[in-house]
C-alpha cells in the first residue's frame, strides 16, 4: 500500500535518519519507535505531506506519490499531536465540519460515534470545558467516521486513560482486520498481533 | 457511505467559521469598536465645523476600514495553526483554494460586513453630503474584500512565526494602498456631482482578480507556513 524507499531527512544540520526503506501493506500495523528527537513525528509528517524537507522516494499503491496527492489523501486519515479539534465548538459541531472533509457523516452518526468513543452527554458541550482525555477522544471519534485506508497516528495514548487505550488499540486492530493499514507512533507498549516495529535513531 | 464534494467541504468550512465567530463575539465586536472609536475621534480631534469634516470624511472612514480590518486579520489563522486544523485542511483531497476561499468569505462577513453597515452613521456624523453615502458604501462593499484576501495572504504567511507585531501591516497596507485611493476617490468624484462608475468599476476589476489569485496564493502560502 505505502512504500518508503531511501529516505533521508536531515534537520538543523543533523541526520535524523538515512537510507531509511519499509513497506506497510493492507491488514498490518507499523509502530514507529525511538527516542525523543529521533524523528518519529518528522517522518510521519514527511509522509503526509506536510514536510518537504527530505531526499527520496515515496509509493502509493505502487504509483509515486506525489502524482497522486488526491487519491492519496482521500485514503488518508492523519491525526497529530495537534488533534484539529476546536476548543469553542462542541465536539458535534467540529465532527460535523472534520466529516465533511471526508466522507459525510449526518448527526446520527457522528453521535453514535462519540457514544462509542466515550463521549456520550457531552456532545454538545464546548471542547474547552472537556479534559484532556476527553479532547484527545474527539478526534479519535474521527477514526469511526472517515474511513481512509491508511491511519497515520502521531502519539494518540498520552492523555487516553488504560480503558482509553484499550479501546484505541481495539480500533487500531479491527482496522488492520479489515483490510486497513496504521502507521503509529507511540511509547506505548502495543500488544496487537502481527504488529511490526521500525526502531528510529538507532545508528547514532 | 457517500463521497465528500468540494462544495459540501466548502460550505462546511463556512458555517464553522462563522459559528466560531458567533461564539467568541470578540471577533464581531472588536473590528466594529475600533471603527467606532477611531472615527468618533476625529470631530473632537480635528474640528466639529461640519465644512472641514466634510472634506476629510470619506478619507477618515476608509482608513478607519482598513486599520480596524487589520485589527482583526491577525486571528483569521492563528487557532487553526496552533490547534492542528490547518493540516486538515491541507490533508483533505478537497482543494485548499476553496477552502481558504470560504474562510475569508465567513472572516468578512463577521468583521467586515458589520462595519461597512454601519458606515453611513458615522458619515453622517462627520457630516458627509447625502450623495455620498451610497458610493461609500458600494466603494467599502467592493473594497474590503479585496483588503481581507490580501491580508489572508499575509497572515498565512507569518502565521508559523511566534510574535508578528506590525509585520502584517507592514505586508498588507502597501498592497491595500490602490483600493484606498479608489475608495476615496469615487466617494469625492459623487461629491463633486460626477457618476463615479469608473472608479468602482476598477475596483469591481480589483475584487475580481483577487478572488481568482488571492485564495490559491494563500493556499500555497499556507503550505510554506506549515511545513
Amino acid at each position: 500500500m505505502l512504500e518508503v524507499r531511501a529516505l533521508n531527512c536531515e534537520r538543523n544540520d543533523r541526520l535524523l535518519f538515512r537510507d531509511l526503506s519499509f513497506t506497510l501493506e493492507a491488514g498490518q500495523v507499523l509502530q514507529v519507535k525511538g527516542g525523543n528527537g529521533s524523528g518519529k513525528t518528522t517522518l510521519l509528517r514527511i509522509i503526509c505531506g506536510l514536510n518537504d524537507s527530505y531526499r527520496g522516494e515515496l509509493f502509493w499503491h505502487g504509483a509515486p506519490l506525489g502524482e497522486q496527492r488526491d487519491a492519496f489523501y482521500a485514503g488518508l486519515l492523519y491525526i497529530g499531536h495537534r488533534v484539529a479539534v476546536n476548543r469553542v465548538l462542541s465536539p458535534l459541531e467540529n465532527l460535523r465540519w472534520s466529516s465533511r472533509l471526508h466522507h459525510p457523516a449526518d448527526d446520527g452518526r457522528i453521535r453514535g460515534a462519540l457514544g462509542q468513543i466515550g463521549l456520550a452527554g457531552y456532545e454538545d458541550s464546548p471542547c474547552y470545558s472537556l479534559s484532556a482525555g476527553q479532547y484527545q477522544r474527539v478526534s479519535l471519534a474521527r477514526l469511526l467516521l472517515h474511513g481512509g485506508d491508511l491511519w497515520v497516528l502521531d502519539e494518540p495514548f498520552t492523555t487516553l486513560d488504560t480503558r482509553g487505550v484499550a479501546l484505541l488499540e481495539n480500533l487500531v486492530g479491527r482496522h488492520a482486520e479489515s483490510g486497513g493499514a496504521v502507521l503509529i507512533t507511540t511509547h506505548h507498549k502495543l500488544t496487537l498481533p502481527g504488529l511490526r516495529a521500525l526502531t528510529l535513531g538507532v545508528a547514532r | 457511505m457517500s463521497q465528500a464534494s468540494a462544495a459540501a467541504a466548502f460550505i462546511a468550512t463556512l458555517r464553522r467559521d462563522l459559528l466560531i465567530s458567533l461564539k467568541r463575539r470578540n471577533d464581531i465586536l472588536n473590528p466594529f469598536m475600533f471603527f467606532i472609536i477611531v472615527v468618533s475621534l476625529f470631530p473632537i480631534g480635528v474640528s466639529p465645523d461640519s465644512a472641514m469634516l466634510r472634506q476629510i470624511a470619506a478619507g477618515v472612514i476608509w482608513i478607519a476600514v482598513l486599520l480596524a480590518s487589520m485589527l482583526s486579520m491577525d486571528g483569521l489563522y492563528r487557532s487553526d495553526y496552533e490547534d492542528g486544523t490547518l493540516e486538515q485542511l491541507l490533508l483533505s483531497s478537497m482543494p485548499l483554494y476553496l477552502l481558504v476561499f470560504a474562510k475569508n468569505i465567513a472572516h468578512w462577513l463577521v468583521s467586515g460586513l458589520p462595519v461597512i453597515l454601519v458606515s453611513p452613521l458615522l458619515a453622517y456624523m462627520l457630516a458627509l453630503p447625502a450623495e455620498g453615502y451610497l458610493t461609500l458604501v458600494a466603494s467599502l462593499l467592493l473594497g474590503t474584500p479585496v483588503v481581507g484576501m490580501l491580508g489572508s495572504i499575509a497572515v498565512a504567511l507569518t502565521v508559523g512565526l511566534g510574535s508578528r507585531g506590525l509585520i502584517l501591516a507592514v505586508i498588507t497596507v502597501p498592497m491595500s494602498v490602490p483600493v484606498l485611493i479608489f475608495g476615496t476617490l469615487a466617494v469625492q468624484n459623487a461629491l463633486a456631482g460626477g457618476l463615479p462608475l469608473g472608479y468602482l468599476a476598477l475596483l469591481g476589476a480589483m475584487l475580481a482578480l483577487t478572488i481568482c489569485l488571492a485564495p490559491v496564493a494563500t493556499a500555497a502560502a499556507l503550505r510554506i507556513s506549515v511545513n
